[in-house]
This record gives C-alpha cells, structure tokens and sequence, in this order.
C-alpha cells in the first residue's frame, strides 16, 4: 500500500439552514498520497469547496458543522482537535490557497509582512531570519526584484502576481499538505499555466502533497496523479489519472468529459455536449444514485438504492450500479 | 509607485481640498496660540483690574475687557488650551473606546455582539447634552469629568460605523486566508480587521472633535461645564450674555472663537472624509 498522508472517512458537512439541512457533504472518502498531486473535480456546489474548508477546520461554526466522518492527517483526526491544536497546524502543516488572489491578500498590510506571517507565528525566527526566508521564496515562487517587492501592497500588483504571493505565503512553511481551492480559476490561461508548473516545482522540491481542488478537467489532465470525481456530495469516482482519463466509467465523468470542446475535427462542427437537467438539491437529495436523473443509462434500482462502490480495474473506482 | 501607500494618496487629495486646508491652517494656528499662550500676551488671564472694566477693542485689549477688567483676548486664547484639550482627549477616548467594541462586536457577534450593540443604542437614544448634563450633575462640575461624559456620549455613534465595516471585512477571503496559515482570532481582529477600519476611524475622530467642543461650550454655558474663572469660551459666552447691550463684545468674541473653530475642524473632517472615501468604497 501507498502512504496516505491524509485519510477523509466518510465526512459529512451539513449547513443548518432556515430552509432546512444542506447536506454540502455527504460520505465522502478521500486519500491524497504523500508527494502526489491529489484532484477533486466537480461543478459548482457539488461540495469540493466544503471539503477542502473542513480539512482546514474553517468551516463557519454560525451555520456548518462536520456531522459525522474523521479526517486523519499523518496519525491525527482533525475533527478532534481542539481549537488552539488546528490553528498552530494551519499554515505550519496544512496550508490552503484560495481562489480570487485579488481578494486573497489585505490591502492595508505590504506584501513582505503578508508573506512572513507564517513564519512570525509557528516559528521563532529573528525578523531578519524571517525576511531572508521572505526573500528566498518570493524568488522561489518567481516574484521579480522580491527586495524591492516586499513594501508594495496588493494593489500594486497583477492577479497573476498576487497568486504567487499567495503561494508563497501558503508554502514558506513548507507545509506537508497544500490545498488549491481553483488557484487558477480567476486567471487568463497563459498565468494559469504558470501558476500549475510552479506549484508542481514547490511540491517537488519541497516535499508537499497538493489536493487541488478544480472543475477543470483540462487541468486536472496535466498536473494531477490521482483523481476524485465528486458530484452533489458525494464522490463518484476516482482512480489514477490515467485510468479515469483512459476509461471514464461513471457516467458524469462520461458527461463531463464529453463537455470540453474540442479544438481537432474543424471540419465536423457539433454542438457542444452538455449533460442535461440540473445538479439536485442538497437539501433534500434523491434517495438513490445522485445522478440518476440526469443519466441516460439509469435504471429502476437508480432511483431507488444508492450505488456501492465497485472496483472495476485496480485503484479505480465507480460508484455506479453499471459495475455492480 | 515604490512606496505609495493609501495615506499618500489621501494626504494628496487632502492638499487639493482648499477648504480643508483652511481649516488645517486655521487649527494650526489655533494650536500654535494655545501652546505659546504666555509669549503670545502680556496680561494674566484671571488678574482682575477693576479700573479698567468694559473696555471697548482697542489696540492695547485686541477683544476688550470684561467685567473684572480682565483682558478678553487672553482669556480667550488660553481658554483654547481648554477647548482643543476637550475637542481632542474625549474624541481620542471615545472613538478608541467605540472602535474597540465594535470590532469585538462585529467580529464575534453572537451575543456579545448583540448587547454592546444594544448598548449603543441606548446611548444613542438618549439626546447626548442631555445625558451629558446627567453624568456632570452625578460626578460634579470638573474638568476631568467633563472628559468622562463626553466619552460616554460619543463611543456609540464610533462603534456602530466600525461594527458595520467589520460585518463586511471579515466576510473577505484574506480573513479566511489569514485563518488558513494559522492567525488565531485576537490577532486577526487587532492586525487584519482593525487596520482596514483606520480610514473611517480618522473622520470619525475629526468628525468628533466639533462635536465635542459644542458640547463643552453648551455645557459650560449652562453651568455644568468649566467653573469660573476657568476661561472656557462657553463660560465666557455665559458671563458675557449679562451684558450684551452695553458691552457685545464681552460675549460675542468669544462666540465667534468658538463659531471658527468648529467650522475649520468640520472643513479638515470633510476634506479627510472626500480624500478616503474612495478607499471606503472599495
């Protein structure tokens, strides 16, 4: 067996709402191996986003609460942990970065203070020491001129730039696990490259297992060693790269990977594939599969039990009565 | 574009402000009178002369004398040593007081939240000379006291602004970053909330001080305030009012200092509100 460094049992994260409970998450195991690139993929308000905040243990206690399920971290259960134990393990051995770098960063503190926070809170460095650890990061993650960079405020930078400051601010620690929740999502294609092959070096040379949390199977496709395909609060199937990408068996990865477009076959104009019908509501989900209303192949027992998950080849797996 | 900082940016749009400089020049001014009040004048601001009652404005008494012959203009610059001292000291405690609460309010919310916000309200209910001349009445007629209840007046109005600036920052993600390396709450509040609150907290402070003088110089005027023979400009407007057909100018010169005052600090409290607002805004 491989050496999981995190281990999500069955988690389940419920919203208690006016309307009723929203069940963001519900069964959900995930493993991210050590120095892998772990993917969690899935459209809007399938739960990827909820997930990655309850390993961080962010989830807002006013409305959410982690229900059942353990999330072991090294030898650890995150949801044990007591107040003071999670917030000396954020940023020390599990960092996050987050979607919008333009909202990520405070525009009142400069980018040098930002950046060696981490460092000024788990560690017991020297300012000096602090901004030479600062300095070598900033050029890590590709920052030019950092010296001259570390009093700028946010402002004075592009998105692209403040994504690498996240970055940084996420890595100096090196942490043993990174969660990217859609680091690229906001950024033109070109920096959302850039930003991919950086965080491939740092996991590399830092030693870091990144759980990358996306909805862009492209992206996925270049990065990424394993694969959780997640829908409506559950996964649905995950493997290695290469097994899903080579055969999807679930039929929403099918759906999902049927949706890219294409750029080959110029001359065959098609429409573009979508899959049909509308994501279920978490308050109130289908008693059996998730996805048995949008899927073309759903049968009787569908609607009615829902799926285990059924090893079709190994390490990849489907929950889908399909394979049954 | 090195080191431009927001307050750059507000300190040039501040020079453009004619108005409110002005007002800056004005207080300046005001200050630098206050500070060198002896070099400034001749005459002992409470050494009566009987001889020389009710002067009119001449030359030698620029603003005239008063009842006891005490040279007015004297009185008037040191009792701005009083005036600044009230406009700053109590703003200075009430917005650092209301600031405080209101970041702890909005921040943790719930149920502290909810009474401290209650507790503003109830303040603010109140018409504010009224409680003012409650709290001077209870502790007695001085100075310091006088600090006492105008801080007690202006905390609710500083606590709300910053609680409802606070509601909105900490719904933004680099709070949630901030979480996310390690910042526990307190340092989050003190070092994360709190700086992005300063701008208002800077017109909310100057925004006060008016406040807080008109309300000295009502409270002196009704006998509650600064006791004689201090030269606080609202008693000097009160002993003056006795004689305001035969000596005007015993009541009115001291009004107009007051009148001046409050207009430049209000002129500089605008001029900082247009200079930040951009920054308020987004």
């Amino acid at each position: 067996m491989q050496d999981n460094l995190l281990k999500i049992k069955g988690l389940r994260t419920y919203f208690f709402t006016r309307k009723g409970i929203v069940k963001a998450v519900d069964g959900v195991d995930i493993e991210a191996k050590r120095g892998k690139f772990t993917a969690l993929v899935g459209e809007s308000g399938c739960g990827k986003s909820v997930t990655g905040l309850s390993i961080m243990g962010l989830i807002p206690s006013s409305i959410g609460k982690i229900v059942d399920g353990e999330i072991i971290f090294e030898d650890k259960d995150l949801t044990k942990l007591s107040y003071k134990e999670m917030a000396d393990l954020r940023g020390r051995d599990i960092s996050m970065i987050f979607q919008e770098p333009m909202t990520s960063l405070n525009p009142v503190l400069t980018i040098g203070r930002q950046v060696g926070e981490p460092l000024r809170i788990h560690s017991s460095l020297s300012s000096e020491e602090i901004q030479e650890r600062v300095l070598s990061i900033l050029e890590m993650v590709g920052i030019p001129e950092p010296r001259s960079r570390l009093k700028s405020y946010p402002h004075q930078l592009s998105g692209g730039m403040r994504q690498r400051v996240m970055i940084a601010m996420a890595m100096i620690c090196q942490p043993k696990l990174l969660i990217a929740d859609e680091p690229t999502t906001a950024l033109d294609v070109t920096i959302q490259a850039q930003i991919l092959d950086l965080m491939l070096n740092l996991m590399k040379k830092i030693n870091t297992s990144i759980i990358l949390i996306t909805h862009d199977l492209g992206v996925v496709a270049e990065v990424c060693d394993d694969v959780n395909v997640m829908y409506a609060g559950n996964i649905v199937e995950k493997g290695d790269v290469f097994k899903i990408f080579d055969k999807p068996s679930h039929p929403y990865t099918w759906g999902l990977l049927r949706s890219i477009p294409r750029v080959k076959n110029r001359s065959r104009v098609r429409r573009l594939y979508t899959i049909k019908g509308m994501v279920p509501s978490l308050l109130d989900p289908p008693l059996g599969c998730r996805f048995a209303d949008r899927c073309d192949r759903a049968s009787d027992i569908c609607r009615k039990k829902e799926p285990p998950f059924n090893s079709i080849e190994e390490g990849h797996l489907v929950k889908c009565w399909l394979f049954a | 574009m090195e080191k431009e900082t927001i307050f750059d940016d507000v300190i040039r749009a501040f020079k453009e402000n004619k108005t409110a400089l002005f007002g800056l020049i004005v207080v300046v001014i005001l200050i630098v009178l206050a500070v060198f009040a002896p070099y400034v004048t001749p005459y002992d601001p409470y050494e009566m002369d009987l001889n020389n009652r009710f002067l009119k404005p001449s030359l030698e008494h620029w603003f005239g004398t008063d009842m006891f012959g005490r040279d007015l203009f004297t009185r008037v610059i040191y009792g701005a040593r009083i005036s600044l001292a009230i406009g700053l000291i109590p703003s200075l405690i009430a917005v650092s007081i209301g600031a405080i609460l209101g970041v702890i309010s909005g921040y943790v919310g719930g149920r502290l939240g909810y009474w401290v916000m209650r507790m503003a309200d109830v303040v603010m209910a109140f018409p504010s000379l009224l409680l003012a001349i409650v709290v001077m009445y209870t502790l007695g007629a001085t100075l310091f006291n006088l600090f006492i209840a105008l801080s007690v007046v202006g905390w609710a109005g500083a606590a709300r602004v910053v609680r409802s600036q606070v509601l909105s920052i900490k719904e933004k993600e680099f709070i949630e970053a901030a979480k996310a390396i390690g910042v526990k709450d307190l340092k989050i509040m003190a070092k994360h909330v709190f700086p992005n609150c300063l701008p208002s907290l800077m017109v909310l402070f100057t925004m006060n001080i008016p406040d807080a003088i008109l309300s000295e110089a009502s409270l002196s005027f009704l006998g509650v305030g600064a006791q004689p023979p201090t030269p606080s400009w609202g008693l000097l407007v009160s002993n003056g009012k006795e004689f305001l057909f035969s000596a005007p100018w015993v009541a009115i010169l001291p009004g107009v200092a007051i009148f001046i005052t409050v207009l430049a600090f209000n002129f500089i409290g605008d001029g900082l509100r247009d200079a930040i607002d951009p920054y308020l805004k987004g």
